[in-house]
């Protein structure tokens, strides 16, 4: 009970946050000497009805406030415009989301299921050769920027041609059945998968490491130790589980840092992400879909924290008591 | 500190890099064989000129370099670069070349190294304008790599005053002033960074283009840094020192800018260092798209730009020399957080 309350608290704080972030995207981009519709009213394609409906809609004749509650009440209605196409942003935004979610999912999944357990090891084997082999190749990880190293994993993929360059799917891709469609989408994610999971894998590493080393100094585990339980007990069921605690406080930080870094990867790699879709937004000036795409991407981060609170509530009992709300 | 950072085998290296680096960037009118506006529209994608040092006879001679020929190639449709070995130019140490204003002021001609007149040295090859590849390496990393620390003066004392009233006012101020702060974290940064930069006004001169930049780079990091510094405050507002001056009568903004703020000196320090490369890596991959540092100007994520072609990263690789400077300079600035914090922390065990 104790947790729903909690939870439930957390989920009411994140209201005010939004509407906060949703006023911060709107001045800065209504500040732009940008025209909104500037775009609409050159596409010779969208008709003086639908240039009328948006000025209506964004009620651009009207003071800047009034503008953006205007904006807030079609977006809660899930109204979000249309793009410089005339197509609709949400279902651009429908088709370009669950992308970059599956990106940056499979990533931080894989990131964890590695990341974790060779963080383990070399805080076990500590200042061995492994140890720091593993620290060496680490810094390697995160010093290289993730757009060079994506347009070096687009060399070798052009000279090898083992994977497909661009895009997440083939043009052939609805002639295929269900498993050649999974292979196809597959084999055009090894690539972003791999510059983001080479870059969040890094940082896990580190930390974890970091964290077990500072656990194993603590007291309670030197207790273990000098009670005579073996290391593996000693680690794995002691010093492990206060050594996890911050990494999943971080978890929602790391998805802040994918999207950020799915962006640039996205961008090189012609996927059809988010970042992708912002960033020509962006170089089109077109305001609706940058407007949304922006919330989109706070409210995925939000909802990344969010879910990273409500995992170490479950981990950590002690954040239950109370004084850490 | 440095003398401790000396003695680490990691920190030390990173430290003669970063070093030389900077040194070469001081230098770079003198060191890069061409001035930043040099362009020979005959000469794109010119490979890196080739230095002999044994001439045709076998025998050694001063070094000199030819240059490339463009030729079309008929058969294979496409242009190849010969060797114009008809005429030989050698190259000339501290010799004149053309003339250039050392950092801006002083009228100087002589170069590290140049060719006489007629004669190319492209260390690295040439760009698509026919520019040298290496000298705008040079000018571009006086951009790339002052461009993060700047932002980090901008940004401390934001930071610093910003966390350090919501710790020490508390309640109510506190509470607004940190979840406007954690709005602006909740945006994911790169989506900001590219939103801010693509409302600059496009008539701007690339002072201004390079400054605003800056300012947009600070307000991403602000907010992160503020949270932090507000943490520390907590900690330590209620210590006695601070209630001695409070007693005094010293006003709130004193207190907290003379005797609170001090205190996080170290954590700045460390802060500092760590962040440069994140903002290394922000300005250069904004450029890289092609929304930060403009041409003709270079910087080196600009300069990669042209690295988004298949066609150039499989023909002209020397493009892509830029990059491997970002990871190299990246890679020093890491290593050398992870001493520091090592140093500042006995209980660190970074490495």
């Amino acid at each position: 009970m104790q947790i729903l309350i909690y939870i439930l608290k957390r989920i009411l704080q994140t209201i005010p946050l939004l509407i906060i972030v949703s006023l911060i995207s709107f001045f800065i981009i209504r500040l732009s000497p940008v025209d909104p519709l500037a775009e609409l009213r050159l596409n010779p394609s969208v008709s003086k009805e639908t240039l009328q409906a948006e000025t209506q809609r964004l009620g651009l004749d009207k003071p800047i406030i009034v503008q953006y509650g205007k904006w807030a009440k079609s977006f809660l209605k899930g109204d979000l415009g249309v793009t410089s196409n005339g197509e609709k942003v949400s279902t651009k935004l429908k088709e370009r989301i669950p992308n970059t979610l599956l990106l940056t999912t499979i990533v931080i999944f894989l990131a964890w299921i590695v990341g974790v357990p060779l963080g383990i090891l070399s805080a076990v084997y500590w200042k061995t050769p492994f140890d720091r082999a593993l620290t060496v190749l680490t810094s390697i990880g995160m010093a290289i920027p993730s757009f060079f190293f994506a347009v070096l994993l687009l060399i070798f993929a052009v000279k090898t041609g083992w994977f497909p360059v661009g895009g997440l799917t083939s043009s052939n891709f609805l002639e295929m059945n269900f498993w050649q469609k999974f292979g196809d989408i597959a084999r055009h994610l090894v690539l972003p998968v791999t510059v983001l999971f080479t870059l969040s894998l890094a940082g896990l590493q580190r930390q974890m490491r970091g964290n077990l080393l500072d656990v194993l100094d603590s007291d309670y585990v030197k207790f273990a130790r000098a009670k005579g339980l073996s290391e593996f007990k000693v680690i794995f069921k002691h010093a492990l589980r206060n050594a996890v605690n911050p990494l999943i406080t971080l978890l929602g930080f790391e998805f802040a840092g994918l999207l950020s870094g799915a962006a640039l990867t996205e961008y090189v790699f012609q996927y059809p992400g988010l970042g992708r879709l912002i960033l020509e937004a962006v170089l089109k000036s077109d305001i609706n879909l940058v407007m949304a795409s922006l919330m989109m991407g706070a409210v995925m981060l939000i909802l990344g924290n969010l879910i990273a609170d409500i995992l170490l509530i479950m981990t950590d009992p002690r954040i239950r008591g109370g004084q850490a709300c | 500190m440095l003398k401790q950072l000396w003695k680490d085998k990691f920190a030390r290296i990173a430290l003669i890099v970063l070093g030389t680096i900077y040194l070469a960037l001081f230098f770079a009118d003198f060191i890069a064989p061409y001035t930043k506006d040099f362009s020979d529209r005959t000469m794109a994608y010119v490979p890196p000129s080739k230095i002999f040092t044994i001439d045709e006879n076998g025998k050694f001679s001063k070094p000199y370099t030819y240059n490339y020929k463009r030729e079309f190639d008929d058969a294979d449709l496409k242009i190849i670069y010969t060797l114009d070995r008809s005429q030989k130019h050698y190259i000339k140490f501290f010799a004149k070349g053309q003339p250039y204003k050392f950092l801006g002021l002083i009228p100087m001609e002589r170069h590290l190294m140049t060719t006489d007149n007629d004669g190319r040295l492209f260390l690295l090859g040439t760009d698509i304008n026919g520019r040298d590849v290496f000298s705008r390496l040079l000018f571009g990393g006086r951009i790339s790599m002052t461009i993060g620390f700047l932002a980090l003066f901008v940004l401390f004392p934001i930071g610093l005053l910003y966390g350090g009233i919501a710790g020490y006012f508390g309640g109510k101020t506190d509470m607004i002033m940190m979840r406007f702060a954690e709005a602006v974290m909740s945006i994911p940064s790169f989506y900001l960074l590219i939103i801010l930069a693509s409302i600059l006004p496009s008539g701007m001169t690339s002072v201004q283009r390079f400054m605003l930049i800056v300012v947009i780079l600070a307000l991403i990091g602000w907010a992160g840094f503020a949270r932090v510094v507000r943490g520390m405050v907590l900690s330590v507002k209620n210590q006695e020192y601070v209630q001695a001056a409070k007693s005094i009568g010293a006003s709130r903004l004193r207190i907290i800018v003379k005797h609170i703020l001090p205190q996080t000196t170290s954590f700045v320090i460390v802060a500092m260092t760590l962040s440069v490369p994140s903002y290394i890596l922000s300005e250069s991959g904004l450029s890289f798209l092609g929304l930060g540092i403009q041409q003709p100007d270079a910087s080196w994520g600009n300069m990669l730009k042209e690295a988004q072609e298949y066609t150039n990263i499989i023909y002209r690789p020397w493009l892509l020399t830029p990059g491997f400077l970002i990871f190299v300079a990246v890679l020093a600035f890491n290593l050398i957080g992870d001493t520091i914090r090592d140093v500042l922390d006995p209980k660190s065990k970074v490495r």
